[in-house]
């Protein structure tokens, strides 16, 4: 029984993906797209109630809609409710902002047990940390290709 | 009529977020990092605004319009002071989600126990 660690890594990875359960294509698709649809019509009723009952337009209403939203997803968190939904609906909860909200969330009040400072506050972004990241330095290189095209007078 | 277009909008931006994970084996966090930058990437050519006056919160409430507004905000304030506002108005129009998150996560951590 001598393997090198690559051949036994190498096997793991064949007998890991001979075992890997097929991924019901079809049916992840149409839940993702049933529940994710049905969230952002969700978010429409709310947007229609800020657009009725406050000054907001219909560019500007997102950031409110956001912040209700990322509201009950704290409320479903907490109460343990998010996961099956999650469980059952896949993208269709991760994609919208709601899970964005729930990955700040579930890691704020999981990892309260270290403490507010090293737990909460070190933990907070544990999983959404890579959305900031990417969404933050790609629309700054966005935006300063696009600023020195517009002030270079190409566009 | 605006309801079934962010219905299928946002159900559609989903399934693509399902096809990423099942057909290119992505885990959630490159998912989500690829759907904010093509956000980003609508946005600097101009359609992501489109796609809201047409679909509403099937485009607003979706990560992608993430993206789509840290360009929107760094894009408004450059108008204003030139490239240093790329850096200073990232976060203009986008800081609802970030804050609500933050707020909303640190009552949750309070008020709520951890499960299981």
């Amino acid at each position: 029984m001598n393997h090198s660690p690559s051949t036994s890594k190498n096997n793991y990875k064949q007998i890991a993906q001979k075992k890997d359960p097929k991924r019901p294509l079809v049916k992840n698709c149409i839940r993702a797209f049933l529940i994710g649809g049905a969230i952002c019509t969700i978010g429409q009723c709310i947007s229609f109630f800020y657009m009725y009952f406050f000054n907001f337009t219909e560019q500007t209403v997102g950031n409110p809609t956001t912040a209700t939203l990322i509201f009950l997803t704290m409320l479903l968190t907490g109460f343990g409710f998010y996961d099956d939904i999650a469980q059952f609906a896949g993208a269709g909860t991760a994609v919208p902002v709601t899970g964005f909200g729930n990955a700040v969330i579930s890691a704020a009040i999981e990892h309260r047990s270290e403490g507010f400072v090293q737990g909460v506050g070190g933990n907070m972004f544990k999983l959404a940390g890579s959305v900031i990241l990417f969404g933050v330095f790609s629309a700054f290189v966005l935006a300063l290709i696009k600023t020195i095209l517009l002030e270079l007078g190409v566009i | 009529m605006v309801f079934l277009w962010s219905f299928l909008v946002g159900g559609l931006i989903c399934v693509i977020g399902q096809l990423l994970l099942d057909v290119f084996k992505l885990n959630p966090g490159q998912t989500l990092s690829i759907l904010v930058v093509s956000g980003a990437i609508l946005n600097s050519f101009g359609l992501y605004e489109r796609l809201i006056d047409f679909a509403g919160a099937g485009a607003t409430v979706p990560i992608t319009s993430f993206g789509n507004s840290l360009v929107q905000g760094a894009m408004h304030e450059a108008e204003k002071h030139g490239l240093i506002g790329v850096v200073t108005g990232m976060f203009e129009v986008t800081s609802s989600g970030i804050s609500a998150a933050i707020i909303f996560g640190m009552i949750g951590a309070i008020f709520f126990k951890p499960k299981g």
